[in-house]
């Protein structure tokens, strides 16, 4: 029993934390929402350059052959800047899909490669205009479109740095890949969701202490006030608690069993409630300045709001932990309880 | 990162499993706090559980414990837990003031007070809080004045857990005309000593689950001071920090509950109510992620890792979660909710009642939440 991170995975997060700390900045947020972009092509490159895109992929497909563990904790680098750019879906979803249906793809050659990902549970898709490919779901097959052969509808969405899009397309202009595993696309999916929730709580509570701190009422810094700590403190008991349960997901998604599904689906409700809960206690915080475009806390929440429910609703996913409950033993020695039907795939 | 037990630590769950099988009394005994019978049979438990050597397994061999290592903790708990073995009477001693021992106390006074604590010869209350001095504890006024080789100690304690029936309580006294944070020093009593008078004061369930002690020249020779003279503030902040974050309440309680939450679900739920079971899913949610939030802790312990001021956090989730729990159970039971239960049944309505001082105890909510607004996220004070 070791629930620890390896000086390797340290490091790798660290250097994506840099990354995304350095280029994306309240500056750069603001400069692409006023040109109304939702892509920075140069950070992408840098992104792809690092590793960041092919970490998942198997070492045969050219990749770093990394878990679901290391891409977690880049993904919770991403929510704390609330990163534009589709890191998550397409490397930490599609490309991986792509990978296992197709490994010799010529699309996986290249680390800077962007594939978006149409699953039936998801009634629009993320960044669709800046994909190279799509892959898309019917009947439990994938299929991969060029952006050519599909109609993309841009629909208007809260959150100004996640374009969103309704797909058309016609399995007849479209490659058949096969039956795909979309049950592990919703597991990664929602694991990397609630990772990059534990990024948004911290952020928000993160901007709202620097606020407190600076802002002065009664001639005295507001965050002195005990009404205004307790909402803060409150909010970080929150991603106290989510935070090693991601973690814990992220290390046994690879068990593909319904403890690993509840895990996960653990995970994305309570990372993402963090996230919720820190974002408005922030804006809380912030008074009018909070209700204001100028103050970015707004971004953190409209990311958790997508985030929430995209790739399974609270609902759906209390319902696998309640699968989990019901059918299986609880109590104190079945924490880290596997599924002996299951071959673990680890 | 590897989040499986090895099969040392199944081989020794599995020896945990059988002991407390053949061991743990078959029916539920009398609460430590609701009688001195009560006490006296906890009593004989703790001697029971030092015969098979599970006082205080964490603890070395040479003042009464196994020398193991904090996942085998985690392990023997769940075990306790699991097989329903009754509540640890001297919970003061072997979880708050064991640990501060081992840290500042000297070879002999660990030698003198940690193997009857492990065996429960000796049992422990705590006696922190004063009429004047609850949350503001540096506001305590009870005195230790030296004379030779003794201390005197004089003052008035208030909400001490076990004094009724213990035998043996720490507390704060400070060098008359001292002030604040200055001049306190931790020091041991013994509650039969002569100038100790504890008066009983009732819960809210009924129980004499704690008193006031009131303290008239008792003498104590100066060895029952733990650490320097004037050094009680910094021991009494760590043993706090030990007591919110991580052994008073171990998660295997909460995982328990939770699973017997879900059988009464089963059994007594209305499916028809969807946000009642989502309330069993909830509280299932809580207990693990109580868990896997100790159990990283610990694994950080165990890489060199120093507890620092997120133990506060702990306490609030842990004493949130219950009142969650048992609200629960108790809407389950509905209209039956406010009857007392038959003895041998699992009793909610005193668990809640219980849960209710949870976020007062061991520092309440409202000050913990002051210490991670301050220590951890830096807002001014």
């Amino acid at each position: 029993m070791d629930f620890t991170f390896s000086d390797e995975q340290t490091m790798f997060a660290q250097a994506a934390a840099t990354l995304f700390g350095e280029t994306c900045t309240p500056d750069h947020w603001r400069r692409m929402m006023q040109t109304d972009t939702a892509f920075d092509a140069a950070r992408w490159a840098q992104i792809a350059e690092n590793g960041f895109t092919t970490l998942l992929l198997p070492e045969s497909a050219g990749g770093l052959g990394l878990t679901e563990l290391d891409f977690a904790l880049i993904a919770q680098a991403a929510g704390y800047v609330a990163l534009p750019e589709p890191l998550v879906e397409s490397a930490g979803i599609a490309a991986p899909m792509l990978a296992a249906l197709a490994p010799g793809h010529p699309l996986l050659a290249d680390p800077a490669v962007i594939i978006a990902i149409a699953p039936a549970c998801n009634p629009v898709v993320a960044h669709a205009d800046v994909a190279h490919a799509l892959l898309l779901e019917r009947d439990g097959h994938a299929f991969l479109a060029t952006p050519d052969q599909v109609t993309l509808t841009p629909v208007a969405t809260i959150d100004p740095l996640r374009r969103l899009f309704r797909v058309d397309w016609d399995p007849d202009h479209a490659v058949d890949l096969g039956l795909a595993d979309w049950a592990q696309a919703l597991d990664r999916a929602a694991l990397f969701a609630a990772a990059q929730g534990i990024g948004l709580a911290q952020r928000a509570v993160d901007l709202a202490v620097a606020y407190a701190k600076d802002r002065t009422q009664f001639g005295k810094p507001i965050g002195s006030y005990q009404a205004v700590k307790h909402h803060l403190a409150s909010a970080q008991v929150a991603i106290e608690f989510a935070r090693p349960v991601v973690i814990a997901a992220a290390a046994q998604i690879g068990q593909r069993d319904i403890f690993a599904q509840a895990r996960v689906s653990h995970a994305k409700i309570v990372a993402l409630e963090a996230a919720d809960n820190a974002a408005r206690a922030s804006i809380q915080v912030h008074g009018a300045m909070g209700y204001s475009w100028e103050v970015d806390v707004h971004l953190f929440l409209k990311r958790a709001l997508a985030l929430t429910n995209s790739w399974g609703t609270p609902a759906f996913h209390r319902a696998r932990v309640g699968a989990r409950l019901f059918t299986r033993l609880a109590g104190p020695d079945q924490t880290f309880a596997q599924d002996p039907l299951f071959e673990n795939e680890a | 990162m590897h989040l499986a037990y090895t099969p040392e630590q199944q081989a020794f769950r599995a020896e945990v499993r059988a002991w407390m099988q053949a061991h743990v009394p078959a029916h539920p005994l009398e609460h430590y706090d609701a009688s001195r019978a009560g006490f006296e049979a906890h009593r004989a438990w703790e001697a029971t559980l030092k015969s098979g050597e599970w006082g205080m397994v964490t603890w070395p061999h040479e003042y009464g414990g196994r020398g193991l290592d904090l996942i085998q903790w985690l392990i023997f708990e769940e075990e306790y837990y699991r097989a329903g073995a009754p509540g640890r009477v001297n919970q003061n001693g072997i979880f708050l003031l064991g640990p501060t021992l081992m840290e500042f106390g000297t070879h002999a006074q660990k030698q003198r007070f940690l193997p009857p604590m492990a065996s429960g010869e000796e049992i422990w209350a705590q006696a922190w809080s004063e009429p004047q001095a609850g949350s503001d504890l540096a506001g305590v006024r009870a005195t230790a004045r030296r004379d030779g080789d003794d201390y005197v100690l004089n003052g008035h304690k208030i909400w001490s857990s076990r004094a009724v029936f213990a035998d043996w309580a720490f507390g704060l006294f400070r060098e008359p005309g001292s002030e604040r944070h200055k001049g306190m020093s931790l020091i041991f009593f013994p509650l039969t000593a002569p100038g100790v008078t504890r008066n009983p004061i009732r819960k809210i369930n009924g129980h004499v689950g704690f008193a006031e002690v009131l303290l008239e020249d008792v003498r104590v020779p100066a060895f029952n001071r733990l650490g320097d003279e004037g050094q009680g503030w910094h021991i009494c902040m760590a043993t706090a920090g030990f007591e919110r974050g991580l052994m008073l309440r171990s998660p295997a309680r909460y995982q328990v509950a939770a699973a017997a939450l879900a059988d009464l679900w089963r059994t007594r739920g209305n499916s028809a109510d969807p946000a009642l079971e989502a309330d069993v899913v909830r509280a299932f949610m809580n207990a693990e992620a109580y868990a896997l939030n100790i159990y990283q802790t610990a694994s950080r312990l165990m890489a060199g890792a120093k507890i620092g001021p997120e133990a506060s956090t702990n306490k609030i989730f842990w004493s949130e979660m219950d009142i969650h729990l048992n609200q629960t159970a108790l809407a389950i039971l509905g209209a039956e909710a406010e009857l007392l239960p038959e003895p041998g049944v699992h009793d909610w309505l005193d668990d809640f009642i219980f849960s209710l001082a949870g976020p007062i105890y061991a520092g309440s909510n409202e000050i913990q939440r002051n210490i991670i607004a301050e220590r951890m996220l830096g807002l001014p004070r």
